[in-house]
């Protein structure tokens, strides 16, 4: 019988829809097995009632502490959902299947990142209103501002992180060089990400923050671009 | 039965030229140019009016500066990309290479900045521009270095050696310029700037040859250090023959 | 490269095909091309773990591959499928050199001992999303009937994680078979299956070599490989020792076991 006859019928299904299939995967397995995120959900919940109680409100209110708090969270319970992504791919060497699929590389990277974009907002979602209560602060329109920041903020997250997730899933020391990587990496992030919602939170008008938010859209290009481009040279070949 | 037409990827030409034990006379000639160098900023430059004797310190603080971060880190990070480009291994060697001898020399500008900082301004440290960056510059040379060490197999531990690099250098001008907006009291360049330089002949002769001290150092540390990678790299792959 | 005595048992038996060295190929009858290897080398760091394999194989072919630990098996399938580059030679899958695009992806299977298969989704949701990656139009009838034919369709909304070892070697071959791969690579694919699994394993492979798909199959039991195989090969220290066509019979299996063997240990000897 000819090779021809034995096909079903095979209809590629595009970069979006690989993305979206890939990012769901995810968001399923983390959701049932709840590891990272109940995780991130303490960690946040436990860093602002600590934070509260290290500073003397005396000379420091807590609207100034605040944006501090809110970063520190953002920086590392994004960690801890970015070490898991590779890690459930590697278990049962699902990604070997994956990779020898019609799926794209890039859909592998962009679906992975997905997951941990809607990771970090979610965390950053339960925070954000955490800080609000705890921390006295008054409601408005400018946290809608903060949100968007946190956005394009977790954008630059994710890419950098799930690239060197990739990275270091398979070394010796991957759970001590994840972090140890990235953090400089967040750094461009978080200063300009805490500048402004420094100044949101003060009650500033959002034309003051452009300047920053410019430059966390120009990070979140270059590296969007850099880490998909990368992410190729991370799988062996 | 062995693979016997097997045969090391590393060229006899590459092997060391040294005579084994010999004398390495490029680094004798550095050590002996950093000896001189260092004589001649303590007792035959002039003092600085302002600053003091602490300002001596500048004489190893900027080639120090100057040659980790142009002519070790980014020529690290353009031989990252090349690698990816080219999969040759020597080119992973000399990024290995450059980011450690880099780091050496990065270590020395931390290591003299805060004293001299502390004397000028008052203060250990300061967040600004160029302290900052290179501050995160000695973390991320630090992360590549202990990456590198985690990773037992060649090629791989170029190939991923390589992305970081890569990464590295397209972070450096992010860090700068966000850092950037806040004030600084780094003193401005003193060599560089469009006025005259403000440093007498002397101390101008004195910062050259040191220069030209540390740069020869760099030299010979950059060559053992590559001879070194590609020697044990040599070893490995005959060990795995032999397996 | 002396002979061993009971090699007249093998009729079908390929010559040397570089004059001395000693390295076998296999090479495919009649047939169309389906799989063709030509001088596949493959290093790791200085050492080489494939030293020159080539070999060809038609539609409806199983190759079985046998060799110790070590040979270079695991390797050279890899390179079969176009998840390794080789450092020398090529790969070419159906007239397309490997690793392929998309639509060339598509046309191969993996099995191994590693089940690739994510723990916390169930049977099901695991081979639904190996078919939609896959292309495969109705992915959830797909999965289904793949489920079925491995005999674990009572088990299909179960956690993989809850399975027993064997069950999810199971779903992990529905995994491999449920976009109906034109190439299949199989290594070590019995581990940990008990009579059940195996036995439904060897059916559906069977279907499959029935319907034009080509195999090779790296397996520590010779019976096994054996009784699939249209060609069996020996490979040590990464080249092909030894190739065989299958007689009219079929393999006999004691004697392969015997050659097998001989060839084993007098090369560690």
């Amino acid at each position: 019988m000819s090779p021809a006859a034995l096909k079903v019928d095979y209809k590629p299904a595009g970069f979006v829809r690989d993305t979206l299939r890939i990012a769901r995967k995810d968001l399923i397995i983390e959701f049932r097995t709840r590891s990272a995120f109940f995780s991130a959900a303490v960690f946040a919940v436990l860093s602002v009632v600590i934070f509260r109680f290290t500073w003397d409100t005396a000379s420091l209110t807590t609207g100034d502490l605040a944006p501090g708090v809110l970063w520190v969270i953002f920086t590392f319970s994004g960690l801890l959902g970015l070490n898991r992504s590779f890690g459930i791919e590697l278990a049962d060497r699902g990604l070997d299947a994956l990779l020898a699929s019609p799926v794209s590389r890039e859909a592998v990277f962009a679906g992975k990142a997905l997951a941990n974009f809607v990771f970090v907002c979610a965390v950053q979602l339960l925070t954000m209103p955490a800080i609000a209560l705890f921390y006295n602060l008054p409601a408005g329109e400018y946290w809608f501002a903060v949100l968007g920041v946190v956005v394009m903020a977790a954008i630059g997250l994710v890419s950098v992180g799930t690239l060197f997730a990739a990275m270091t899933s398979n070394t010796r020391m991957s759970e001590l060089l994840l972090p140890m990587l990235a953090l400089p990496f967040f750094v461009p992030i978080v200063i300009p990400a805490a500048q402004a919602s420094t100044s949101l939170m003060a009650g500033r008008p959002i034309d003051e923050v452009i300047g920053w938010c410019k430059l966390l859209a120009a990070f979140d290009i270059v590296f969007v671009a850099a880490c998909t481009a990368a992410f190729p040279f991370t799988l062996e070949e | 039965m062995t693979s016997a037409s097997a045969s090391p990827t590393i060229q006899n030409s590459e092997r060391s030229s040294e005579m084994p034990g010999g004398i390495d006379w490029l680094l004798v000639l550095a050590l002996v140019a950093f000896a001189a160098v260092t004589v001649r900023s303590l007792v035959y430059t002039p003092i600085e009016v302002r600053q003091g004797i602490a300002q001596k310190i500048f004489y190893v603080h900027v080639p120090a500066a100057v040659i980790s971060l142009y002519v070790s880190c980014i020529p690290s990070a353009i031989a990252s990309v090349m690698y990816l480009w080219l999969k040759d291994e020597r080119l992973d060697r000399i990024a290995e290479s450059l980011a450690e001898v880099g780091l050496v020399f990065l270590t020395m500008v931390l290591t003299s900045g805060p004293f001299w900082g502390k004397t000028t301004w008052g203060t250990w440290w300061q967040w600004d521009a160029r302290l900052t960056t290179t501050l995160f510059l000695w973390f991320v040379l630090v992360g590549y270095l202990v990456m590198r060490g985690a990773i037992e197999e060649a090629e791989a531990r170029a190939r991923l050696s390589a992305v970081l690099g890569t990464m590295i250098g397209l972070l450096v001008p992010f860090i700068h310029l966000t850092v950037y907006l806040f004030p600084t009291i780094h003193p401005a360049p003193v060599i560089l700037a469009p006025q005259k330089p403000q440093m007498s002949s002397e101390m101008l002769i004195t910062l050259l040859s040191s220069f030209g001290a540390f740069v020869v150092l760099y030299a010979a540390l950059l060559r053992r250090r590559y001879r070194w990678a590609t020697a044990r790299d040599l070893q490995q792959q005959l060990e795995n023959q032999r397996a | 490269m002396s002979v061993p005595a009971h090699e007249s048992n093998f009729p079908s038996r390929v010559a040397a095909s570089d004059g001395g060295a000693g390295a076998f190929e296999v090479r495919s009858d009649g047939a169309s091309r389906v799989l063709e290897a030509v001088g596949l080398v493959r290093s790791f760091s200085g050492r080489k773990a494939v030293n020159g394999v080539s070999l060809q194989l038609g539609a409806g072919k199983c190759l079985a591959l046998f060799g110790p630990n070590g040979a270079g098996k695991t390797t050279l399938l890899r390179m079969l499928g176009g998840q390794l580059r080789p450092t020398e030679g090529h790969v070419e899958l159906l007239g397309h050199r490997l690793p392929g695009d998309a639509a060339t992806r598509h046309l191969v299977g993996l099995i191994s001992h590693h089940t690739m298969l994510y723990a916390a989704l169930t049977a099901h949701e695991n081979v639904v999303f190996a078919a939609e990656c896959q292309g495969v139009r109705d992915a959830g009838a797909a999965s289904t009937k793949a489920l079925e034919r491995l005999r674990v369709s009572d088990r299909a909304d179960t956690a993989v994680r809850l399975l027993s070892r064997g069950l999810q070697q199971r779903v992990s071959i529905a995994r491999a078979l449920v976009h109906r791969p034109q190439l299949l690579l199989l290594d070590e694919p019995y581990t940990g299956l008990d009579e059940v699994g195996a036995s439904a394993l060897t059916d559906a492979l069977r279907e499959l070599l029935a319907d034009g798909a080509t195999l090779v199959l790296v397996t520590h039991h010779l019976g096994e490989g054996l009784a699939l195989g249209t060609q069996a090969a020996i490979m040590l220290d990464g080249r092909l020792v030894r190739s065989d066509a299958a007689p009219n019979g079929g393999f006999d299996s004691s004697a392969y076991s015997n050659l097998y063997r001989s060839l084993v240990t007098r090369e560690v000897a």
